[in-house]
């Protein structure tokens, strides 16, 4: 960092007020920095703008001619990677899986999350700390004997199975963030229903949770995107049948298979497909997702 | 009342704990047991063997030890880069404008930097792999990186970067931080809009210039932030995976030179059916895990400046 100037100027001309100060920087390093700024969000628009172009190509021409602009746009490739891709299938799987996953994780979270912030009992740090140290698990380790307790009960390869698993391994963090939101509840409002006679339950349902509106709301997008990008629990516990594969898996067995059958424009297609109801809703909710996403991270 | 309040708490905590311990708690340990076995995974017969797989891990230069290298740069590179991207890119977006009658702005378009920037993260990994495969991929792949560069005439990797041992390590970090460096722009910069501007303006009339007051205001009243992103990035680094399955020759080549610890595990768990070794090997990721976040949160904790 030699080309900063030192910042005298500055404190040179504070003496005359009346003509604006120079600033105390150098414009190389302003220039640079800003350069770099523009630079990054280069790096990241280029790369998306030209898959999107890429896949409007026919194959000969993604490999000829990767710089270029498709001859003919070919919707072809669209229409391969929907039926024999199934990338609509994929998004049908998917949904069905996340609407109970997400849910029952959702549900679930917020009742442990309760409990433990808001009811003292013997064993309560233990059973926060189990949850929050979860976060930490390296998923690999588990795989395997996971794999196993789905196999014996019948559950392997099923969408119950994963569901429930989804459910499991969205908890730590759900409970961890959720924890911490109910704690800053105020208790005023708790107190005067209990004095109106609600119950354990009816406080919990009809006051509790409308007030932790924003945590669940952040959190529910927190799950929604982790869950839909999930990859590796698909893997492993949903491997027989290709038909029944999450969104992630089945765009990397098309990617597999486009290996062997060389339709590369049907395999970015399919990726296009996949990244524009991610790219819509991030758009229409950036800011809640950003804030979803960053939430559990921010005190 | 008092019955009441303990049925309810029981009520609320059996499904969500009985379904973690379950699934979660239970998988994990058992996966310390079979580590201490000699287990293939497939027959029902096996006997305790003691450490000898914990030995028999750091005599495995195959994979083991070239895994753990990788793993140990990824865990080097990926905070360093990510976190002075990240810090320098919020600071430049809150801070780096004009400064007017005393008073600093943000960069001009500072908005659309933020949702450009943190875009790749919403992405799924299998996305993200597909995408840059293909960005790295050989010229007569079409590859981006590679038909750019010999556009303008300048030499590129015959078979793209991630066939080549010299370059497919560098090429999947980078892609790494391209995914991650958004995220931690938008944690650093929430984290810097709490901070009072007066500070700043009081910098300004003391005539400090942007290094300094990055410098001196705000990284040592960010170092909270900075210490969890650490976290978060090292447990990131210790997971690297996926990336390497979807784009990587063999997944983890060329010739072991993108092998990662996650990845063994995998190939010797799956692939090789040796369940208690890869358990082994996963034992240790945990423990490296917990003793980074012991560590990073025991050594990084500093007094705290309240304002």
């Amino acid at each position: 960092m030699a080309t900063e100037t030192p910042a005298k100027p500055a404190a040179a001309t504070a003496a005359r007020p009346a003509r604006p100060a120079p600033r105390p920087e150098g414009n190389a390093l302003n220039f640079f920095s800003h350069g770099f700024l523009w630079l990054w969000a280069v790096m990241v628009i280029v790369p998306v703008v030209w898959i999107v172009v890429t896949s409007f190509k026919t194959t000969r021409e993604i490999a000829s001619d990767p710089l270029g602009l498709p001859e003919a746009v070919q919707w072809a490739n669209y229409a391969n990677a929907w039926s024999d891709g199934n990338i609509g299938g994929y998004f049908l799987n998917t949904m069905q899986v996340m609407v109970f996953s997400v849910t029952g994780t959702m549900l679930l979270g917020a009742m442990a999350a309760y409990v433990l912030a808001r009811y003292e009992f013997p064993g309560n740090r233990l059973l926060y700390f189990m949850f929050a140290g979860g976060m930490m698990f390296p998923v690999f380790l588990a795989l395997f004997p996971l794999f196993k307790t789905l196999q014996n009960v019948a559950l392997l390869n099923t969408y119950p199975g994963l569901v429930i698993v989804y459910i499991a391994y969205s908890l730590p963090f759900t409970v961890f963030f959720l924890t911490a939101f109910f704690r800053t509840l105020p208790s005023g409002v708790a107190e005067a229903a209990v004095v109106d006679g609600a119950g354990h339950y009816r406080l919990f349902f009809q006051v509790m949770l409308p007030m932790a509106k924003p945590g669940l709301i952040a959190i529910t997008i927190f799950n929604i995107i982790g869950q839909w990008n999930q990859f590796l629990l698909p893997l492993v516990l949903l491997s027989r049948n290709p038909e029944d594969a999450m969104i992630s898996q089945g765009l990397a067995n098309l990617a597999l298979r486009q290996g062997y059958e060389g339709d590369a424009g049907a395999l970015f297609a399919g990726t296009v497909m996949a990244m524009l109801p991610i790219f819509v809703a991030y758009v229409l909710f950036q800011r809640q997702i950003q804030a979803g996403l960053t939430a559990g991270a921010i005190k | 009342m008092k019955h009441g309040r303990y049925l309810f708490i029981l009520s609320f905590l059996a499904l969500p704990v009985g379904l973690y311990a379950w699934l979660v708690i239970l998988p994990f340990a058992q996966a310390f047991q079979i580590s201490l076995t000699d287990w293939s995974g497939s027959s029902n017969s096996f006997e305790y063997i003691g450490l000898d797989n914990y030995i028999n891990l750091f005599k495995d230069e195959r994979l083991v030890l070239p895994a753990l290298r990788h793993t140990g740069i990824i865990l080097v590179v990926l905070p360093v880069v990510t976190i002075a991207l990240g810090l320098f890119f919020a600071f430049m977006l809150n801070l780096g404008g004009r400064v007017r009658q005393g008073r600093i702005e943000g960069v001009r378009g500072a908005k659309f930097h933020k949702i450009v920037f943190f875009f790749p993260q919403v992405l799924s990994v299998a996305i993200v792999g597909i995408l840059w495969k293909q960005v790295y991929a050989p010229e007569n792949f079409g590859g981006l990186i590679t038909g750019a560069l010999t556009s303008v005439g300048l030499p590129a990797p015959v078979n793209g970067f991630l066939a080549d041992k010299r370059f497919v390590l560098a090429a999947v970090i980078a892609v790494l931080v391209w995914s991650a460096v958004g995220f931690y722009l938008v944690f650093f910069s929430s984290a810097m809009a709490s901070i009072p501007r007066d500070f700043y303006e009081a910098a300004i009339i003391d005539g400090a210039g942007r290094i300094q007051m990055f410098f001196k205001i705000t990284l040592p009243l960010l170092w909270d932030s900075v210490q969890t992103a650490w976290i978060y990035l090292s447990i990131i680094a210790l997971d690297v995976f996926v990336l390497i399955y979807m784009m990587t020759p063999e997944r983890g080549g060329p010739d072991t030179a993108s092998e990662v610890v996650g990845g063994v595990i995998w190939k010797y768990a799956f692939n090789h059916g040796e369940q208690a070794f890869a358990s082994a090997l996963g034992v240790v990721l945990f423990f490296a895990a917990l003793t980074l976040a012991v560590v990073s949160l025991r050594f990084g904790r500093r007094e705290r400046i309240e304002y």
